[in-house]
């Protein structure tokens, strides 16, 4: 076991723990923003740089602070380490600047985006970000491409998370026909040449995809997804767990996502029958509404309120219990 | 005349042989390392020569080597780092076709310290007739039994491979070059866990440049106390460095460490001078990615010092005033040099070059790489000249590898030490615009 600090609060986790999964163990505000990291996900993570947190001391042994921001997603608990995080405003600023730079080449289209009031990006801007932008020049754009009939990509929007490309190797496994062309702000999701991943699990990559890169043609311009109500359901699926949430508007079903958890990753993933293909109630066996933040950016957004482990912040004073459970979470610096 | 440790030989007629070669004393370092020294002894007179990673980092070698981990039972490997695709520098070509053997017997020699019995030579894919040259070599090598099985008799084994590279820059980041040697895309990898603990196919790994392997028989030979005699402080031995840009002798030069920058630059032994009789405008000493000096400061420190080619004077003064050896990719201007273009160019590259994993480098090398196009065709804005101080800031200290760093170092150190020349771009947007323009004290000079 490996005992650290972060902003100032002591956890103790499992040696190998990641940083970022050990501010989860204490839940709430202070835990690191992360935009490519996904657990269920092997090799994902160190990417998108929205959870650099600064290493004030490296370990018991050796308590130098770490020379860079570190990558929270990735790089491992040592015994004794200090890290902050909301305490230190030059993560603050950094975060800030991921944000700018995530965000120069995105089209900004959320009036017409699928992913609008569910999205990472949104929710990562809004919370770390400033309104105004730096940018003057052309911005980089791709033609949508569908890949399959269920699946559109419209890799304008993308955040080069890789996620998908996880999902597709991992999850959705088969001829490897979804992966990375290019490179540097050329780079681009492909399935060579508009192939289709020809699997039942494929359906997964948009659950994923933390914007509206990768959307369910099946679900395209119907709603925005605030006018729609999350219902948990399942049903006997011989493919997969069949523990889905399904989206309502009035008496129907507009779409079928898997069940994610405050972090946004998905818990089971699901097979593409229960996605695109059972869209009527009599098909599930309806356990009852979602979880859903109601305080949250838009009220769709997060997917469950944020939780606090009990037993790392008992002893803590009532106000920084309080700092923790703000949602959305603390924003420093503007 | 300095001494020559590395290319005493390399015009010699037939040195690329292994006849020839041995001629000239090679593969005594084989033999004497494999017949009467432990790997360890090896390890020793590396750490002893203080000879640092010619690749561009720095790294003191033997103690890159010291940390390589060895855990029972599993093998470990050696990989050269033949990428050499930066801007300004090439000088392990040179080496590479000139004198293959040099390259081998390194190899040879640092995988027998190292316990590697396997290991690599990853060459940057556009040297294939390079690659001929080596593969040439290797084959030589083989049978004359120093590769391959029981190699001299001493029960050692290696095998050597050349791989050629994914012609991309980033693939000489050397964990990028590992995930393209196991047939990957190349891209750069999180740290830790480092190459020496899980390099490739997750095992230990040393990545060392060519230059740096092509030092190891000499310091065997000779002794790494003998060897550290050579140079100043802790920059010892000598360096190759690829000379280029408006001088009267621009090639490849060995020099001792601790030559005075001003006699590389003037002295007919080296680079001559500048061409045609003009003045020296800057310089970038160790490759496009290390902060351009203007005259003044790549001549002399802050201090009045003569600035020396040695990696702890070229980076006195850190980036405020100072720069670094880098990969010894020296690139020379006149005063017909246009900054803001040059930077552009720079900036070009590395926007071109990025892999696109980490958001500030794929995202900021663009952004940068468009504000200076604007701002030498005439469009920029003053507030644009601190925007790019800004991206560079956003850039450095942030991303997966150091190529962010790479990318914005040049352009940070540009704006620092010529920004009247960026402001220039901007008051006089229409003369700026016209090419072959440049901003001298107030004139343009066409
Ligand atoms: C973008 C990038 C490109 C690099 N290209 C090369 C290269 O072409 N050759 C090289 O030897 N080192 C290159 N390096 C440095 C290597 O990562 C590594 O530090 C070096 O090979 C270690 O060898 P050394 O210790 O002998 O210098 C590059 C680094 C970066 C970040
Ligand atoms: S398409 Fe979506 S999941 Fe895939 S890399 Fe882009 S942002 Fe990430
Ligand atoms: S810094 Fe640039 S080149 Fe290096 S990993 Fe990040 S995007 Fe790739
Ligand atoms: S979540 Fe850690 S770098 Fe993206």
């Amino acid at each position: 076991m490996a005992k650290i600090t972060f902003d100032g609060i002591e956890v103790e986790v499992p040696d190998g723990t990641t940083i970022l999964n050990a501010a989860r163990q204490i839940g709430g505000s202070i835990v690191p923003p992360a935009m490519c990291y996904y657990t269920p996900l092997k090799g994902s993570g160190g990417k998108c740089r929205a959870c650099l947190v600064r290493v004030a001391a490296g370990s018991a042994k050796d308590p130098r602070p770490m020379p860079k921001l570190v990558a929270s997603c990735v790089t491992p608990v040592q015994d004794g380490m200090v890290v902050e995080n909301t305490t230190n405003e030059q993560v603050l600023n950094v975060r800030k600047g991921i944000v700018e730079m995530l965000l120069i080449n995105h089209p900004l289209d959320c009036p017409v985006c699928d992913q609008a009031g569910e999205c990472d990006l949104q929710n990562f801007a809004f919370e770390h970000g400033v309104s105004t932008t730096r940018y003057q020049e052309e911005r980089r754009t791709f033609e949508k491409i569908d890949i399959g009939p269920l699946i559109q990509l419209h890799m304008t929007r993308c955040i080069l998370c890789y996620r998908c490309v996880y999902t597709a190797d991992q999850i959705a496994k088969g001829d490897r026909v979804h992966g990375v062309l290019g490179r540097g702000d050329a780079a681009e999701i492909g399935t060579y040449i508009e192939n289709i991943i020809d699997n039942d699990f494929s359906g997964n990559v948009i659950d994923v995809c933390p914007v509206g890169a990768l959307t369910d043609k099946t679900f395209r311009f119907k709603s925005r997804v605030w006018f729609t109500k999350p219902v948990n359901a399942h049903r006997d699926c011989p493919k997969c767990s069949g523990n889905v949430v399904l989206w309502y508007k009035g008496k129907d079903v507009l779409r079928t996502t898997a069940r994610k958890d405050q972090y946004g990753e998905v818990k089971e993933w699901i097979c593409n029958e229960c996605r695109f293909e059972k869209k009527e109630t009599s098909d599930w066996q309806i356990e009852g509404p979602a979880h859903i933040d109601r305080s949250s950016v838009i009220s769709a957004n997060h997917y469950e309120l944020p939780v606090l482990n009990q037993s790392v912040v008992a002893d803590l004073p009532e106000s920084t219990v309080r700092d923790l459970q703000q949602n959305p979470p603390l924003k420093l610096g503007n | 005349m300095g001494r020559k440790l590395l290319t005493e030989h390399i015009n010699v007629e037939g040195i690329d042989t292994l006849e020839g070669y041995r001629k000239h004393g090679g593969y005594r370092s084989v033999e004497k390392a494999l017949k009467t020294m432990t790997p360890d002894e090896v390890v020793e007179e590396v750490k002893k020569s203080g000879l640092r990673g010619r690749g561009g980092a720095g790294f003191p070698t033997g103690m890159k080597w010291s940390f390589l981990a060895k855990p029972e039972g599993v093998p470990r490997y050696l990989v050269c780092n033949a990428d050499e695709s930066e801007p300004g520098t090439f000088k392990d070509r040179q080496l590479m076709s000139k004198l293959p053997h040099l390259l081998i017997e390194g190899m040879i020699t640092s995988s027998y310290a190292l316990g590697a019995n396997t290991s690599y030579i990853y060459i940057r894919g556009e040297l294939l007739y390079v690659l001929r040259i080596l593969e040439k070599a290797i084959a030589e090598a083989y049978a004359a039994g120093f590769l391959g099985k029981n190699i001299l008799g001493s029960g050692y084994d290696l095998d050597l491979h050349v791989h050629p590279g994914g012609g991309a820059y980033i693939c000489g980041e050397e964990t990028a070059l590992l995930e393209s040697l196991e047939g990957k895309r190349g891209n750069p990898r999180n740290k830790p866990p480092f190459p020496a603990v899980q390099g490739l196919y997750a095992r230990p790994t040393v990545v060392n440049n060519v230059e740096s392997i092509a030092a190891v028989p000499v310091i065997v030979n000779e002794g790494g106390d003998e060897y550290a005699k050579i140079g100043i402080g802790r920059s010892t031995g000598t360096k190759l460095i690829s000379a280029c840009g408006h001088l009267n002798k621009p090639g490849i030069y060995e020099i001792e460490l601790g030559l005075p920058v001003e006699e590389f630059i003037y002295s007919d032994e080296y680079c001559g001078g500048i061409w045609k009789g003009r003045d020296l405008k800057a310089v970038v000493a160790g490759g496009s990615s290390v902060p351009i000096l203007p005259k003044e400061l790549i001549l002399k420190t802050a201090a009045g010092e003569n600035r020396l080619m040695t990696y702890e004077s070229l980076s006195d003064g850190g980036f405020v005033t100072g720069t670094m050896l880098g990969s010894g990719g020296f690139i020379a201007m006149d005063e017909t040099t246009c900054i803001v273009r040059n930077t552009w160019n720079f900036s070009r590259f590395y926007h071109h070059e990025s892999c696109g994993q980490c958001s500030p480098c794929r995202e900021g090398t663009g952004w940068m790489e468009k504000v200076l196009h604007r701002l030498e065709h005439g469009h920029g804005h003053m507030e644009d000249i601190d925007l790019l101080v800004s991206v560079a800031k956003q850039i450095e200290g942030n991303t997966i590898c150091p190529l962010g760093e790479a990318a914005a170092w040049p352009v940070a150190a540009a704006v620092r030490h010529f920004r009247h020349e960026f402001e220039w771009h901007v008051t006089h947007a229409k003369e700026a615009a016209q090419p072959g323009a440049v901003y001298r004290a107030g004139a343009v000079l066409v």
